[in-house]
């Protein structure tokens, strides 16, 4: 369906022209990801548990956290003079509006992680080095779960009365085998060992992501009826 | 009140009906099911030689997560059936099983962790099947949040089916994730591709907790699945 895929590369377009032009959201969600990382370090006593020990852990959690600021701005932004109508009215299938906020999130979460990842490495001396490439893999396919998921319960969360209080309650359950088999892998790469030995995580990672983008994506018109 | 013949429709909202009670013959019979498995248990089944009286707790706590189980599946199927053929029963029967279910996971959590205590010396740990328990009650109470907050009824079904569905898929990738993650839960001793390994006593009353619990949880949904109907018709009879 070359249209459905054009109409929704038009929607992420259009969400990440506002955010360019306005970086409300990505900017706080960059500045709360350094505050995270830097909070975190002071959390656990330096002398007892090594930095680069907690550098995985903290970098997975500051992940969804940060990934949950951008969702909620996504379907946020369609609030204003409702414009959601526009999109629904638009002669275009629903699973496309969906895959464009999606994409459009996924950019997005890419983004502070390219700025995230890098800062976690200096401050607790994490030993990128050759690793960054193995490291761009874990977070790309915990970034397409993350969303894929995320996507849909905005669109819902923001309907409801709790409105972004919501959000983070829905997502976190289903966030748990992401940060589990990416903190682990990641561990286990910062550790010197072989990315074979990491497979087992990344397969769940890759069926997580296989399953929960096919049934958001079948799920989310449900969300937008009329 | 003529008008609260007129609200039954293809979407099986409520219809108008003689009060019954929530309680039935079906609940009473449960709960003496219930009773007759604590005395069997506590009385007339035989101390096990490790753990002693604590592992009487076998006959409460694995009962209590097949019942929640079942009702997490309830809530998967009728979900699935709400979304294809949006029927509000198939919706109030998801909200009654999800509600059961939240209880049992809690009395599954709380007794495992009384038992915890005396056998492996801690209230808690992060074991496999417990974090698993655990993230199914944070789903559902999830799921029970968020149809508190939708006053639309069209809109919360679906919007619940929609969670209901995808917390039953999640379910395996918790699992398999925690799984990995680390496990010192006892193994299955019954549901096992071998015998069961445990005396015929002590099998009988398993196999009776399991009965009455079931008969409990299907009485507690019948309840409150009346409960629902109740509430709807209310509704329905008061007006938009």
């Amino acid at each position: 369906m070359p249209d459905a895929l054009g109409a929704a590369l038009l929607i992420a377009r259009k969400d990440l022209a506002i955010e360019f032009r306005t970086r409300t959201a990505f900017f706080s969600a960059v500045v709360f990801a350094l505050l995270g990382i830097v909070i975190f370090f002071f959390a656990w006593d330096p002398t007892a548990v090594a930095a680069v020990d907690l550098a995985p852990g903290v970098l997975w959690v500051i992940f969804t956290f940060s990934g949950l600021l951008g969702l909620h701005r996504s379907f946020g932004v369609e609030l204003a003079d409702r414009a959601i109508d526009g999109l629904l009215g638009a002669p275009i299938p629903r699973e496309s509006i969906y895959l464009g906020k999606a994409m459009a999130n996924l950019v997005f979460v890419i983004a502070v992680q390219v700025i995230a990842i890098p800062a976690i490495a200096l401050f607790y001396d994490m030993p990128l080095g050759g690793r960054v490439l193995a490291l761009a893999g874990i977070a790309l396919l915990a970034a397409i779960g993350l969303v894929a998921v995320g996507t849909l319960f905005a669109a819902m969360a923001v309907n409801t009365r709790l409105g972004e209080l919501l959000l983070p309650m829905l997502s976190l359950p289903f966030f748990v085998p992401i940060v589990i088999p990416a903190a682990q892998a990641t561990a286990r790469l910062f550790a010197g060992r072989p990315v074979a030995e990491s497979m087992g995580w990344l397969k769940i990672l890759l069926a997580y992501d296989i399953v929960f983008v096919a049934a958001c994506m079948m799920a989310f018109p449900h969300t937008i009826e009329e | 009140m003529t008008d609260l013949t007129v609200s039954h429709g293809q979407d099986g909202s409520a219809t108008a009906r003689v009060a019954e009670p929530t309680f039935g013959w079906l609940f009473v019979v449960a709960v003496l099911g219930v009773i007759a498995t604590y005395i069997r248990a506590i009385y007339f089944t035989p101390l096990e030689a490790l753990q002693g009286p604590a592992q009487k707790i076998y006959y409460v706590h694995p009962t209590s997560a097949a019942v929640a189980f079942m009702a997490f599946g309830v809530v998967a199927l009728t979900s699935i059936g709400y979304l294809w053929m949006k029927d509000m029963r198939l919706d109030r029967l998801a909200e009654s099983a999800a509600e059961v279910g939240v209880v049992f996971t809690t009395v599954t959590l709380i007794t495992g962790s009384l038992w915890g205590k005396p056998v492996w010396g801690t209230w808690w740990t992060w074991d496999a099947r417990l974090t698993l328990t655990l993230f199914l009650w944070f789903i559902y109470v999830g799921y029970l949040i968020l149809r508190g907050a939708i006053e639309d009824h069209g809109m919360r079904a679906r919007y619940s089916a929609v969670l209901g569905i995808l917390g039953a898929l999640l379910i395996p990738f918790i699992h398999l994730s925690v799984y990995l993650f680390r496990t010192l839960h006892p193994m299955p001793i019954i549901f096992k591709p071998s015998r069961p390994s445990l005396p015929n006593d002590m099998l009988e009353t398993f196999l009776l907790a399991l009965g009455s619990f079931t008969l409990l949880f299907i009485a507690l949904l019948r309840a409150r699945y009346r409960l629902a109907t109740d509430e709807a018709a209310l509704e329905a009879e008061e007006g938009p």
